[in-house]
């Protein structure tokens, strides 16, 4: 290490201003910064600064969600296999499975990481800022809340679109309003709707006799289809990372014990979603309402949603007492959505971005009340 | 009536280094030295010139604004200079100590036998009067306004802070005179704040004339801004004057014998420190007399105060008006190979993502390193865990950095100082200059009023 750091000694004051490779300065900060944390020292203000950053922040998010991924890879396999009738059981050509949705799932992962981060590097050079950590985390959910039978240039211009129109245009990282990987969802489901739902996108090079449909889907019909044990485990049709609730919880346990992720709200969401649930089942006016309440967390991407993107804390409320309210609004929604738009099925998506959209007015609700309760006391 | 505050929020960072309580006699120094830009938002003229003859007490400069007002020498000796930076903003007054350390007599008297108007121009005449700090703001306090209350700390929770108990023994007759004097003067309340149960001395727990509360809590529990929150909250046009305990001994030294002798015991602290212990040494004393020789090699950050909210000193400096504290840590100005992920040597955090915020525990030697770059707002709720006030500080700080004036007055901006959000500089994830906002704020607020 001691070579590489010389190297970066040597090489740094090129890169500055006025130096040889000014212009790459940003380029260059960005690896070396990865690589080596800076030697700044503190000036003024606190003389000692706690060891936590920007980019231990989100590379712990990254690592929650490898065990999401590395089910989907493995279930995008399993899916497109069973389809076709081969390997049914969950054990039998485990190898085959995780190659198969290997080659399907990286590729995505890969244009997801080389767009984003190439349109970041470009404005942060522009701008003449450093670059910004956030995209290492939506750069991750963009695949994971992908369909597995996604062509690739569609990811492409997803995530172009939601970096710049989501992110960049407010500021970047910290500044945008909303989550920035649901945003490349819900421009895929607008502007494309036939890669993003139905019964052939859920698995990949799915054979046609095969039926494909997702729990939700069949749920409309008033039951999902799939044993609970399947839909909690992951064996089921849906977007790569959404399948499995273990390899899900197994991530918000790694966020939740690190205090990277919002407890609150993940709790929250699920709440507000048992309770719509539950309202639903007292009504039970159609098929839908009468799904168990509980079901709605095995099925779909509730869950997902819930540990990885309502807990955004750029997008969600800002207060402690406001994450609880945006996180019940979420859950409440989401199953709303989902029993009511039957055509499609899925509310988490949205009901995410609405609760984004929200969070201010709740986070002035919340700063209202403490104003208030300042004049109180203090008169 | 007395209180039992506990707040749950807030954070001990402990590190390595901590003062053994032994008191040695620092080598007296050579020269000393008032820093008027301790003193923020007052203007002083200067009265003396270099070459002047000054004693202990001799009044160095006075408050533009209130002239009885002054400041004055700690010690008896010359004026050698009269430094002033940019724009020719007074920086020091030097003086050159004789060894003597003759006094100015203000006359030895039970503050019980005089008027409030006698204390108070014998405490202006003096110099004392600036010990006494006024909330909001943090500055000098207004000799023609009184306080709704005086508030005293007596512990202290910053990192490696002096134990207050210890700096304080056998001070417990001069402490007494000194609250006597104030209570006198200004007839208000004075809550004298103990820790539930680490404040023992008797001279704390015994003193009269003031309403004493317990406070059960992590720092920034001993800070007074958090204490007045919780017992006598600051609102619009309203003031509360705070004072240091050991500065309370030096007003009841000035009453018991006439003289003002800005003696003091410091606290030494931190890993660079040979010999971690305290000091008795005056007020505006150059700080080599403590260092010299006890420092260690390398690169090292000389403190004055704590390592939250202390000052940048080096050798040459001298110890500030209010310090009770210097601290040595060593500077980190080295690359660290994947620091922000695995971490080389063990470093303080309330981070669960780091083993030290499982061991709370530990002391730790912290060193000046950033760990990371400064970025846009991006975490939330750290800032909460660590002040136990009923303040919502990112909106605090949002609505400072947007220049919202009456936003800033609704959200508290009256009952903070920097200092009380120190801590949530240390823990920000986006190493955001959390203090200087917040001085910023209360810079304006104060033009505004004025």
């Amino acid at each position: 290490m001691k070579f590489l750091k010389d190297k970066i000694l040597e090489f740094r004051p090129q890169f500055e201003k006025g130096g040889k490779y000014e212009k790459f300065h940003t380029v260059f900060d960005g690896f070396s910064t990865f690589l080596f944390t800076p030697d700044h020292v503190t000036h003024g203000g606190t003389h000692i600064k706690a060891g936590i950053d920007l980019k231990r922040t989100m590379f712990f998010v990254v690592i929650a969600m490898v065990p999401a991924l590395l089910f989907g890879m493995y279930n995008v396999g399993h899916q497109h296999f069973i389809s076709n009738g081969e390997f049914l059981g969950y054990g039998e050509g485990l190898i085959d499975k995780l190659i198969y949705g290997a080659i399907k799932v990286l590729p995505v992962v890969v244009v997801s990481y080389g767009v984003g981060l190439g349109i970041e590097f470009f404005i942060a050079s522009k701008k003449g800022h450093a670059i910004n950590e956030g995209f290492l985390v939506s750069g991750l959910l963009i695949p994971l809340v992908m369909p597995p039978a996604i062509p690739l240039w569609m990811v492409a211009v997803a995530t172009a679109f939601a970096v710049i129109f989501a992110k960049e245009v407010f500021g970047g990282t910290g500044m945008n309003i909303l989550n920035v990987a649901l945003t490349a969802r819900v421009f895929l489901f607008f502007a494309y709707p036939t890669f993003m739902s139905g019964d052939t996108v859920w698995i990949a090079e799915k054979a046609d006799a095969y039926s494909g449909a997702t729990a939700l889907a069949n749920s409309i019909a008033g039951s999902p289809g799939y044993s609970i044990s399947d839909m909690m485990l992951g064996f089921i049709p849906g977007s790569v990372g959404e399948t499995s609730k273990i390899a899900i919880l197994i991530g918000a346990a790694f966020l939740v014990i690190t205090g990277i992720g919002s407890w609150k709200i993940m709790l929250s969401v699920l709440m507000g979603a048992a309770f719509m649930g539950l309202v639903f089942n007292g009504l039970a006016l159609n098929e839908f309402m009468q799904v168990p309440f509980y079901y709605h967390f095995l099925m779909g991407g509730l869950v997902f949603g819930a540990v990885f993107m309502a807990t955004d804390p750029v997008t969600a409320a800002q207060t402690e007492r406001g994450k609880w309210y945006y996180g019940f609004l979420i859950g409440l929604m989401a199953v709303m959505i989902r029993v009511f738009n039957p055509a499609y099925p899925e509310g988490i998506m949205l009901a995410i971005l609405f609760g984004n959209v929200m969070a201010p007015l709740i986070d002035y609700f919340v700063v209202q009340a403490n104003i208030k309760r300042r004049r109180l006391v203090r008169a | 009536m007395s209180k039992t505050i506990k707040l749950k929020k807030g954070y001990d960072i402990k590190l390595v280094g901590e003062a053994q309580q032994q008191v040695v006699a620092a080598v007296m120094p050579k020269t000393f030295a008032i820093k008027p830009q301790e003193f923020r938002h007052t203007k002083f003229k200067v009265v003396v010139e270099v070459g002047t003859e000054v004693k202990a007490g001799t009044p160095l400069m006075f408050d533009k604004a209130h002239p009885e007002l002054q400041i004055t020498s700690p010690v008896s000796g010359e004026v050698v200079e009269v430094r002033r930076g940019d724009k020719r903003v007074l920086e020091a007054i030097v003086i050159l100590a004789d060894g003597k350390t003759e006094y100015v007599d203000f006359g030895a008297a039970s503050p019980n036998q005089l008027s409030a108007d006698d204390i108070k121009s014998k405490l202006l005449a003096s110099g004392a009067w600036a010990f006494l700090r006024q909330r909001p703001y943090n500055v000098l306090a207004n000799p023609n306004e009184l306080p709704k209350s005086i508030f005293i700390s007596g512990f202290d929770t910053a990192p490696l802070a002096p134990a207050v108990d210890f700096a304080l023994a056998g001070e417990a007759a001069a402490f007494q005179a000194g609250i006597d004097a104030i209570k006198k003067m200004t007839g208000v309340n004075i809550h004298l704040n103990l820790h539930s149960s680490k404040s023992k001395s008797e001279v704390l727990t015994q003193a009269k004339n003031v309403t004493i509360n317990k406070i059960e809590g992590m720092h920034p529990a001993g800070n007074v801004g958090v204490q007045i929150h919780h017992l006598d909250a600051i609102k619009k046009g309203e003031r509360v004057w705070h004072i240091h305990p050991c500065d309370v001994v030096i007003i009841g030294r000035l009453f018991l014998t006439g003289k003002l002798d800005m003696t003091r015991v410091i606290a030494a602290t931190g890993s660079e420190f040979e010999k971690p212990q305290y000091y008795k040494t005056i007020v505006g004393a150059q700080l080599a007399s403590v260092i010299e020789g006890n420092v260690k090699a390398g690169k090292v950050r000389i403190i004055t105060g704590n390592v939250l909210t202390g000052t940048q000193a080096s050798a040459e400096g001298f110890l500030g008006f209010y310090d009770q504290q210097i601290t040595a840590i060593p500077e980190g100005d080295d690359l660290e190979f994947l620091g922000w992920l695995v971490p080389s040597y063990p470093r303080p955090d309330i981070s669960k993502s780091f083993l030290s915020g499982w061991f709370k525990n530990r002391s730790y030697k912290a060193n000046t390193n950033m760990h990371g770059e400064e970025r846009a707002f991006v975490v939330t709720g750290q800032y909460e865990q660590v002040l136990p006030m009923d303040i919502l500080p990112t909106f605090l700080l949002k609505s400072i950095i947007y220049k919202d004036i009456e936003e800033m007055e609704e959200l508290g901006i009256y009952e903070i100082a920097e200092e009380d959000m120190a801590l949530c500089e240390f823990v920000c994830t986006s190493k955001i200059p959390v203090q200087k906002i917040i001085r910023e704020g209360l810079d304006l607020m104060y033009q505004e009023e004025q």
